[in-house]
């Protein structure tokens, strides 16, 4: 394959015009090194591998210290901020935990957090969709992440974009609540691919709802064979224990085998 | 929605370019965009123009190849082409199938001067 325009095996484009490779025929009439020439420079580069390049560096702190990072992603109004208070409250201090709040605005959610006695900061993406992992590797610098610590990253409410941009966490966690409808999974099944656990959350309300459990199990089985699926009442209490169990069993996990070096 | 961010990391990049490879304007850039990953090509051209704007990309034309998505059945042991990521073998209607091309998004070069 020629390396300078494309053509050739892998080429996906073709040419509605003739060209020959040519390198003299510039304005200056000559070919020298860092004179205006028109010539095809190759990248070959992840659009993403700036922010990649971020979350590596996120995931190798958590790593070294030994912290657990969830980040919880869903639709708005499912509950991720419910959820994360009753956590909170329900873990009561069994190790240290600290929350990234991501909206387009206000500070309402980390102001909820911080009511449980949790050190919460909010990030506000303006018009921004998603976090990112600079926004994130910021954050971190403000919390003082403690050693074998749980930080949630509470993404902005949207099944979308927050997909596609690693922040460096463990997990992804995609909180589905029953009104939304068993379909979500896939409507927007990136989301659900990414995710290593979906949360059927609001499942006090199934008897006034006519939403399918299984059905939405298997549309979540179907993009992602993988995914775990829990469900509960964030609001109720019911099911929570299961969540708390898989918290703590991720945190033991990704503790085992790790030698952690003490923060500075 | 993304695609805006997506766009500016792409003008970071020809921006990091242009210093180390010493050109001062972008004609076209071409990238690879899988048929699953979160891409609208639409969203992606009209992003685009309004991100190059007033960068040395300003004007430049954007070409995007679409990578078809792969899977592989093991149920018929064959690479089939697919269209959403929860699609099922076209030859004998098993899934979950196995994806092995599609997700990419990539910046494969520009033509500078």
């Amino acid at each position: 394959m020629c390396t300078v325009c494309g053509c050739g095996e892998n080429n996906k484009h073709s040419h509605k015009h003739a060209h020959d490779h040519d390198y003299s025929q510039g304005v200056a009439g000559v070919h020298v090194a860092g004179l205006t020439q028109t010539r095809l420079v190759s990248i070959e580069q992840d659009i993403l591998a700036k922010n990649n390049g971020y979350a590596d560096a996120n995931r190798g702190y958590f790593s070294r210290h030994g912290i657990l990072t969830l980040n919880l992603v869903s639709s708005p109004g499912a509950g991720k901020t419910t959820l994360l208070t009753k956590t909170i409250q329900a873990l009561n201090g069994a190790f240290p935990m600290s929350v990234i709040e991501g909206d387009q605005q206000t500070a309402n959610d980390a102001e909820r957090i911080r009511a449980t006695g949790v050190k919460a900061v909010q990030i506000n993406t303006g018009k921004g969709c998603h976090l990112d992992a600079h926004m994130i590797g910021h954050a971190m610098d403000d919390l003082k992440l403690k050693d074998k610590s749980l930080l949630f990253i509470e993404n902005v409410g949207n099944l979308v974009c927050p997909a596609a941009f690693d922040l460096g966490e463990a997990h992804k966690v995609v909180i589905l609540s029953t009104p939304e409808g068993e379909d979500k999974p896939l409507k927007y099944p990136d989301m659900f691919h990414a995710a290593d656990l979906m949360i059927l959350n609001k499942i006090d309300l199934l008897p006034y709802l006519d939403f399918d459990v299984q059905a939405c199990i298997n549309h979540a089985r179907r993009v992602n064979p993988a995914i775990k699926v829990l469900q509960l009442s964030a609001s109720t209490g019911h099911g929570m224990d299961h969540w708390l169990h898989w918290i703590k069993a991720s945190r033991e996990l990704s503790l085992i085998g790790r030698q952690i070096t003490a923060a500075a | 929605m993304h695609e805006i961010s997506l766009c500016e990391s792409i003008i970071e990049t020809v921006c990091k370019e242009a210093t180390l490879e010493r050109f001062c304007r972008v004609k076209s850039i071409r990238l690879e965009i899988g048929r699953l990953s979160c891409v609208n090509p639409e969203a992606m051209f009209f992003a685009f123009n309004a991100v190059a704007k007033d960068t040395i990309a300003d004007g430049a034309v954007l070409f995007i190849d679409a990578i078809p998505a792969k899977a592989w059945c093991k149920h018929c042991d064959a690479d089939v082409e697919i269209m959403q990521r929860y699609d099922a073998c076209p030859h004998c209607e098993y899934y979950p199938l196995e994806i092995k091309q599609g997700d990419a998004m990539r910046i494969k070069d520009m033509e500078v001067e």
